[in-house]
């Protein structure tokens, strides 16, 4: 039999890709990196503080928190779903540490862990085995998760204090070649994420998930199962890093959180992840979180500038960068 | 032969002549008509368990038969239920608009800023505002075409930030005639509850009977068939967040008016959920092609009642909003059950 | 127990892989599978026939395990067995390419073969390097060139059906059932295709090929099983049956109304001396198109043939303003129209039946009524409100006039067979008035019964004095419905030939790019 070779496809987005487009391609799933290195270059030249080993430190300490959520919720993006109640299951995580650190480190690990996974796992359930559209679940789970806040913090006039001298605090206050504990642990949580999203099973279930989900069923692929691991996840994760900022500052506060899903969106999306599902990095989420931290840094050492301009500018880059990324995208496909 | 002209349309006379008389179409066969009893029960629950939990409420709550009870709560679900009719139209063309608690804020920043320019002038400008945002909102969209939720996540983010730095701290609104819009009333109804009831009329008669509802119906139900049938797409799009904007804006013009304060990191805050919340329990699916505005005003209607409810009965916060939570999930498990019934 | 008419059993040797002796399946009151019995032998390939609401795709689902029978009996390789999921059908050895590619687009072409399946490495891990290996094999084996490592959606149809059935070689299938594979594939790609069957069943793999395309049947398939209104009423030898008797016992028609009626229902073509009503010219699309010249006159049917990737629908597209052309004109009875504008199109008259229905044509959400009265909304409306007076009367005329079955117009057109959801958009187009008409694929996908009423409707039309033009990848509806053939390769013009005299094998001749030995033959044709 010879060879035949496939005639070529009619569809818009499947010719053969001039370098125009390829670049295009290059420069949108990683237009965030650039924008990254742009902005700390000139910050670095703008400000004499920006370049201080004790600022870099600072930012990736205050990013780490952060991160641990975005990576959760790079994995729930990326399977075609979506975690709102992050930001309340963030908070939580942090008032059930201080609390429980009152009554022993090992509580203020422990509990967090549990009762956010708890969380998300059933958020996960009514997803995927109820058929919920996601954006609803956790929704309401934002609501239920606060709600529990409330709750347990006396309507929120409490706030818990974690005690002096105790071992929890040196978590994310200890350090490691004069760098947090938090940081080290987010770096390597993100490894881990970059390997189990592209070498295993588990990962290629979640890509296909997000890509095409009636085919990944049909394959007969775990989509339920799979589901659930990753609202788990996010769940987890996010606890882990209210867990983690509750040591940073040795308080359980309460209105913490609060936008912080619709912020972690924002990084993954910025890091080149499709909103969809189906295609992006763990690394590109790195970079999104990093983004936003620097921003704020950078307006920070301006100092006349009201904080309120942190959000104007991150809001403005972050249009600024998806637009880019849709008109590169426009580009690639012609 | 005849010249190249359109196909005329043929008489119904020609065309029994031609086809034979209409066949008798098949009846429904009974697995079709179980459902349209199951599913008009599942289509109507919101109305069913608003009634329900308004009749409960008479019989467990104080006070609660009183025009006084009756006027509060509809001053206070108002400034929600214009928001919401504004996010019905936007999910109802697959989007969603997180940017109205933003442009809330910075409506309410605007009319005392602005007040110099007397009671008019500061509201027409609050409105402007929405204008900004929504057209904002439109052009991403429709023109550049980010998707709805991160467009609109940027512009609350950027827009919320606007308003504290034009805002700045609380500032007390002193003009009467805008007190006046906040607290008075016509005829016994409070001026929010008329304008709340006007802007509900309209919204309903442009989707069911305006070709703007009609087309931004078919938009939202399968986009590229609409465009292919030369419906103008874009514009219908941006025209919609453009009135979800403005709509926004007019709720923080109400709910400045009646608090008499603006406080832009408070005010508006969540305002997007209890919307997003009060359409979905409406019955409006996120998927669009299915605007359902009664629906709407049942959902935020039947939000309310909740809200009070657990307020009258001294039943905290952190419970209220769990409850609401568990809501939320169970009317949209039930809106489900309609849909799948229908594939 | 059998049923009905004309039974030919066959033997329930050691040799059948899988078996159906009874099965029912129903739906709500409706019973879409009766009392069937299915063999399929290992080592055959059986094609499995019958119109859009006989039971053939509730059959293939209920082999491969998506819906449990409600009565009867599976059995595979002899021993009974129960499917409760898909998984469970894959796992005993029996695999299904479907018509919609059913794999994961942002993927790449390795990982999806593999899929549920990777080879794994040290600790565990996927190991990337020889998955692309493998992957690379097994698609070699089909004497396919591309890239394992592309991402799938990036290739075009025909490749990514080929990839599908590679996913179901490399499991080592016992049974293969392929449900329309190749409605979406041009002739190479076919011939591929049905190669790779043949060697599989030369290796005893059992196939179930599902189809519409009735020509293909003699080609490929060694036995067949005919269903109508759910029953099975005929399974013997393919060699047995002729295409006429086939025909007419998927129909449940005598064999000579059939004839009469003809499967294709084109009528006599009216030639027009006249100045055309479409005049394409020199249109350009970056990568597609490249200079097409065609004209259509009025009452004219000029079909659009060529091969996949010929530049057939982006021709029709780029017309239309659903495409964006870079250059070149498109007039209508003379007077240029606004490019790469949908609406200045259909101001100008003209109007597009999009090929893929469900992604392009159906808003499935609302009623027929509002599906059908789409295009001309504005027409309807005063002050910005609609007409429903208006709607009411246009649609009721269509309805009439193309026989739409529904219940009422308010219904739901989701609910509607895809004859009739085709009906439905060209009602839509028709409420137009369109001077000029463009099908692609008016005919695809729905049952005999329908397909023959859409091209009578497509001759009334002409007849009337509209410009069709009509794309469509089956040789025969082309061949018998158009006038004048205008072939297309690699986006340019190659030449027209005259549809009146001309024969399939004479087209086949010209999209194999041998135009001047198809103009002979039509030649010879005519005057001998």
């Amino acid at each position: 039999m010879t060879a035949v070779e496939l005639s070529e496809p009619t569809h818009p987005a499947v010719s053969r890709p001039t370098t125009g487009a390829r670049a295009a391609r290059v420069l949108q799933r990683q237009g965030a990196l650039v924008i990254l290195v742009i902005v700390v270059v000139s910050a670095k030249f703008g400000f004499d503080r920006f370049a201080t080993t004790r600022n870099v430190t600072s930012i990736a300490e205050q990013a780490s928190f952060l991160g641990f959520v975005a990576l959760g919720m790079t994995f729930v993006i990326l399977s075609g779903g979506i975690d709102l109640s992050v930001g309340s299951v963030f908070a939580l995580g942090g008032v059930l540490a201080a609390w429980g650190s009152q009554h022993g480190t090992w509580l203020a690990v422990l509990l967090p862990i549990v009762v956010c996974s708890a969380i998300g796992l059933a958020q996960g359930l009514i997803i995927a085995r109820g058929g919920l559209p996601p954006f609803i679940v956790t929704l309401a789970g934002l609501l239920f998760a606060r709600g529990m806040v409330l709750a347990i913090t006396d309507e929120g006039s409490t706030t818990y204090k974690v005690p002096t001298g105790s071992a929890f605090r040196d978590f994310a206050q200890g350090e490691l070649l004069g760098v947090g504990y938090a940081v080290w642990i987010v770096v390597a949580l993100f490894a881990v994420g970059g390997v189990v999203l592209h070498r295993t099973s588990y990962g290629s279930t979640v890509l296909a998930i997000g890509g095409q989900e009636d085919a990944a069923a049909l394959m007969g692929l775990p989509v339920v199962r799979t589901k659930v691991v990753t609202y788990a996840m996010s769940g987890l994760l996010a606890g882990v890093g209210g867990m983690m900022i509750a040591s940073y500052t040795s308080s359980g506060v309460t209105i913490l959180g609060v936008g912080t899903e619709l912020e972690v969106i924002a990084a993954v999306v910025l890091g080149g992840t499709l909103l969809t599902g189906g295609s992006g990095t763990v690394l590109g989420t790195v970079v999104g979180v990093l983004l936003l931290q620097v921003i704020k840094n950078v307006i920070n050492q301006v100092g006349s500038l009201d904080s309120s301009w942190q959000a104007v500018v991150s809001g403005s880059i972050l249009l600024a960068v998806v637009t880019v990324q849709r008109y590169l995208a426009r580009i690639e496909r012609q | 032969m005849a010249d190249a002209g359109p196909a005329r349309l043929p008489t119904l006379e020609a065309i029994d002549e031609k086809f034979g008389p209409p066949e008798q179409t098949d009846q429904p066969s009974g697995y079709f008509r179980r459902m349209v009893d199951a599913d008009w029960l599942r289509r109507n629950g919101v109305y069913a368990t608003l009634a329900l939990l308004i009749g409960v409420n008479v019989v467990i709550t104080d006070n609660f038969v009183s025009s006084n009870t009756l006027r509060l709560q509809l001053v206070q679900v108002a400034p929600v239920l214009i928001v919401a009719l504004g996010m019905a139209l936007v999910i109802g063309t697959e989007g969603i608009d997180l940017s109205v608690g933003a442009t809330i804020a910075l409506a309410a920043a605007i009319i005392p800023l602005y007040i110099g320019y007397g009671a008019p002038g500061a509201i027409g400008l609050a409105l402007f505002a929405g204008v900004v945002t929504g057209s904002f909102a439109g052009l991403l969209v429709a023109g550049v075409g980010v998707q709805p939720i991160v467009a609109t996540l940027g512009i609350m983010v950027a827009g919320r930030g606007v308003a504290n730095l034009l805002g700045g701290e609380i500032k007390s609104i002193r003009d009467p005639a805008i007190v006046s819009l906040g607290t008075d009333s016509v005829a016994g109804v409070p001026y929010v509850v008329v304008i709340a009831g006007a802007v509900s009329l309209v919204v309903w008669g442009v989707v069911r009977h305006s070709t703007y509802g009609r087309q931004l119906v078919a938009i939202g139900g399968n986009k590229r068939a609409a465009e292919l049938a030369g419906l103008p797409v874009k514009r219908v799009l941006a025209t919609t967040y453009v009135v979800s904007g403005v709509l926004a804006a007019l709720a923080g013009v109400l709910l400045a008016a009646r608090s008499r304060a603006s406080d832009p990191t408070k005010i508006g805050l969540l305002m997007e959920l209890a919307a997003i919340t009060a359409v979905v329990v409406g019955g409006t699916p996120l998927s669009g092609g299915q605007v359902r505005i009664v629906g709407t005003i049942a959902g935020a209607l039947l939000i309310q009642v909740i809200g009070a409810t657990l307020i009258a009965h001294d039943i905290p916060d952190s419970t209220a909003q769990m409850v609401q939570a568990v809501i939320v999930v169970a009317a949209v498990y039930v809106q489900l059950g309609v849909r799948r019934a229908n594939r | 127990m059998s049923n009905s008419d004309t039974i030919v059993r066959t033997a329930h040797t050691a040799t059948a892989v899988l078996e159906t002796v009874g099965v029912d399946k129903s739906f709500g009151g409706v019973r879409a599978v009766r009392d069937v019995d299915f063999s399929l032998a290992a080592g055959e390939i059986r094609a499995l026939v019958g119109e859009n609401g006989a039971g053939k795709s509730t059959l293939v689902k209920v082999l491969t395990g998506v819906y449990p029978p409600d009565a009867g009996e599976i059995y595979f390789e002899g021993e009974p067995v129960t499917f409760s999921r898909p998984l469970d059908a894959q796992h005993v050895g029996i695999s299904t390419v479907y018509q919609e590619v059913n794999l994961v687009p942002l993927l790449s072409v390795a990982r999806n073969i593999f899929l549920g399946r990777e080879p794994r490495g040290r600790l565990g891990l996927v190991d990337v390097d020889e998955m692309n290996d493998r992957a690379r094999a097994i698609t070699s084996r089909f004497a396919i060139d591309l890239d394992v490592t592309e991402e799938l959606g990036r290739l075009g149809l025909g490749a990514q059906q080929m990839v599908a059935l590679a996913r179901a070689v490399s499991v080592e299938s016992r049974v293969v059932i392929m449900d329309e594979p190749t409605s979406s594939l041009e002739a190479r790609e076919v011939a591929t295709l049905f190669e790779v069957a043949r060697n599989l069943r030369d290796e005893g793999v059992g196939l179930v090929f599902v189809s519409h395309r009735l020509d293909e049947l003699w080609q490929l398939c060694d036995s067949v099983t005919i269903l109508r209104d759910g029953r099975n009423v005929h399974s013997g030898a393919m060699a047995d049956l002729d295409r006429l008797t086939l025909v007419s016992m998927m129909l449940g028609r005598d064999v000579d109304e059939v004839v009469e009626h003809g499967a294709t229902e084109f009528g006599d073509s009216h030639l027009q001396g006249r100045d055309p009503v479409l005049s394409v010219s020199d249109v350009e699309v970056r990568n597609r198109l490249h200079g097409v010249t065609f004209d259509v006159r009025p009452g004219e049917v000029v079909g659009l043939a060529g091969l996949l990737g010929s530049g057939r629908s982006e021709t029709v597209k780029a017309v239309y303003g659903a495409l964006h052309s870079q250059s070149g004109s498109v007039e209508v009875a003379g007077r240029r129209i606004k490019p790469n504008s949908v609406r200045g199109a259909l101001r100008a008259s003209v109007a597009m039946l999009s090929e893929d229905r469900k992604a392009e044509g159906i808003i499935s959400d609302l009623s027929v009524r509002d599906n059908i009265a789409l295009a001309v909304l504005s027409r309807c409306s005063r002050a910005g409100f609609v007409s429903e007076s208006a709607i009411d009367r246009l649609v009721e005329t269509f309805v009439r006039r193309l026989q739409i079955k529904v219940s009422s117009p308010r219904q739901k057109v989701r609910e509607l067979s895809g004859g009739n959801q085709q009906k439905v958009l060209l009602a839509r187009w028709l409420c137009t008035e369109p001077t000029v008409l463009l099908l692609d694929e008016p005919t695809r996908g729905i049952d005999v019964g329908a397909k023959s009423e859409v091209q009578a409707l497509i001759d009334e039309l002409a007849e009337q004095g509209l410009g069709v033009v009509l794309i469509s990848s089956e040789m025969e509806e082309l061949v018998e419905g158009a006038d004048r053939i205008v072939v297309l390769r690699d986006g340019h013009v190659e030449g027209e030939l005259d549809g009146a005299t001309l024969s399939s094998s004479e087209l086949l001749a010209a999209l194999a790019g041998d135009i001047a030995t198809a103009d002979a033959l039509a030649q010879e044709h005519a005057d001998g």
